[in-house]
């Protein structure tokens, strides 16, 4: 075992003796746990929410982007910002109604705000098939990490299995309220790595930033703008727009929102955020730095480990393969936990009201290790980079943000029909095209380009809106009729 | 309707609406291509403009809570 892997798995040991250390002498309820009490204050939020955007997607998946697609990669800075800016009207009238109505979870917003117990269900189902990619993602980041970390030596199938059991005994091990300690120091970690990488990585092979996008200019002078084809502008603009009202709807994050103490909180947020985003530009230059000094590499998503190993002494690598290691094991605990006790507190308590508290929990752990398992053979089988995941997750979810947004209003025009037929259609949509490998230009090779372009997810969005609108219309007419 | 509240609308109109004009590599700006400059710039102005709106905010006043 080279030194570089020996520290990663040093790290692997600490984060889960932190979990066990954690979980003693702490016997919260999960709803306990989950929201805190709502007792958090500003800054505790900003830091919850702030490194719930920093997974180990911000430092593969990002700088993969960027390596291979060049200025694309530019979409995540840009929706990140513009999703801040609607978290100030989104988040605090979603805070008090779920204050108001002792809500813990996101489909039972949904169930509550709608008055329906199988538009919750549905919406926690929505919730796990949006984080099936995600957590997708978080497995083949781990392969990649072990695979690339061990010089070759471990191959990535097995790396996505030990990364699986390494993840599995994490979940288990810490359960839902994980260890504070792990999260604080991957928040801390992973500031600095990416800080230091992208000011020393061009510094060093280029001088300066300046240096670095003349080397990549020439080498792709394409790279640092967005194509006529492809990745185009209409690709780009659809991206963001999508994205950034999906920001705030993913289910492990409503925990977070739901915990503060107050609505300014979330205001203040708003203010931050968008400054803080500016993090992710670092990761670009290592991407871009990539472009310049590893012409020959065939797969983005190893652009920053391949470049790393080539400039580092071996134990700053497993320093950084740490950070990602750590950047796996929190967010992929918090979303294997939330999905698992969305399905069992959402789905079958509903269906099967007299669930003992014990097989309650086996039901969760359960769900863990399926999802687990179905997540590492998808994580193997795919030939996806990260980003097309990513991109995936973010279509499924953003199906959910116009019930949502619009059950925020006074009066409500949308039934609950009209919001359930509306994500069904909608989500439907996403997974035919994401199986099928549909493109908005297989489907209409008479449009122009411009059209081709378009994200997939708004054609399942605009087709979710008009269902949604349609359908409320006439249940609406038939509830006054009757 | 608070008319500063509009504000925030600004990003929205310079990024999406923004980028069929700025996708461009020249002129750089301290080093950095336009096109993306431009989205830094915003993310900045964002920022800026969030904090505006929250201070002219009067739910954000001292001892007020909703």
């Amino acid at each position: 075992m080279n030194i570089a892997l020996a520290i990663i798995t040093l790290f692997l040991i600490i984060s889960i003796v932190l979990g066990l250390l954690a979980k003693r002498g702490k016997d919260m309820s999960m709803e306990q746990w989950a929201i805190g009490g709502r007792g958090f204050g500003g800054l505790f939020v900003f830091i919850l929410l702030a490194g719930e955007t920093y997974s180990v997607f911000t430092l593969l998946g990002t700088s993969g982007l960027a390596f291979n697609n060049g200025a694309a990669a530019f979409y995540i800075l840009a929706f990140t910002v513009l999703g801040t800016i609607t978290s100030y009207w989104i988040l605090p009238p979603i805070w008090k109604y779920a204050k108001e109505n002792n809500i813990v979870s996101q489909s039972q917003f949904f169930s509550t705000k709608y008055k329906s117990k199988g538009l919750g269900i549905f919406v926690a189902i929505v919730g796990v098939l949006a984080l099936i990619p995600y957590i997708t993602i978080l497995f083949k980041s781990m392969g990649i990490l072990v695979a690339a970390t061990s010089y070759g030596a471990i191959s990535s199938t097995v790396a996505i299995w030990v990364g699986m059991i390494a993840l599995l005994v994490y979940v288990m091990v810490s359960g839902i309220h994980g260890s504070a300690w792990t999260s604080t120091v991957k928040d801390v970690l992973i500031f600095f790595v990416i800080i230091f990488l992208g000011v020393y990585l061009p510094i060093h092979y280029h001088g300066s930033i300046g240096g670095l996008f003349q080397a990549v200019n020439e080498i792709k002078p394409h790279a640092l703008t967005l194509p006529e084809k492809g990745l185009s502008v209409p690709w780009f603009v659809s991206t963001v727009a999508i994205s950034s009202f999906a920001y705030f709807m993913w289910p492990h994050v409503a925990p977070t929102v739901f915990a503060s103490k107050n609505a300014k909180a979330f205001r203040f947020n708003a203010v931050i955020l968008p400054v803080y985003a500016l993090m992710v530009l670092f990761v670009y230059l290592v991407g871009f730095t990539a472009v310049v000094e590893l012409p020959g590499l065939k797969n983005g998503d190893f652009a920053l480990l391949e470049l790393s190993m080539k400039t580092f002494d071996p134990w700053f690598v497993g320093i950084i393969g740490a950070t990602g290691l750590l950047a796996t094991l929190v967010p992929g605990s918090m979303m294997l936990m939330s999905a698992a006790t969305m399905i069992t507190t959402n789905v079958i308590e509903p269906l099967k009201p007299n669930l003992s508290e014990k097989n309650k929990a086996i039901s969760a752990k359960g769900f863990v290790v399926l999802l687990s398992i179905a997540c590492a053979f998808f994580s193997m089988s795919g030939s996806d980079t990260l980003a097309t995941l990513y991109l995936t997750s973010f279509s499924l979810i953003t199906q959910m943000a116009p019930s949502l947004y619009l059950s925020l209003r006074k009066n409500n025009g949308i039934t609950k029909y009209g919001a359930g037929f509306g994500m069904f259609v909608g989500v439907a949509i996403v997974i035919y095209v994401t199986f099928t490998k549909t493109t908005m230009a297989s489907l209409f090779p008479s449009l122009p380009s411009a059209i081709q372009d378009l994200n997939i997810g708004v054609i399942a969005l605009f087709t979710n809106i008009i269902v949604m609108f349609i359908v409320s219309f006439f249940t609406k007419k038939s509830n006054s009729v009757a | 309707m608070k008319y500063y509240y509009l504000l925030a609308v600004l990003p929205f109109i310079a990024i999406l609406g923004g980028v069929a004009f700025v996708n461009k590599v020249e002129p750089y700006v301290l080093g950095i291509p336009f096109f993306l400059f431009w989205i830094i710039l915003w993310s900045v102005l964002c920022s800026i403009i969030m904090l505006i709106i929250y201070r002219l905010d009067p739910l954000n006043r001292e001892g007020e809570e909703e």
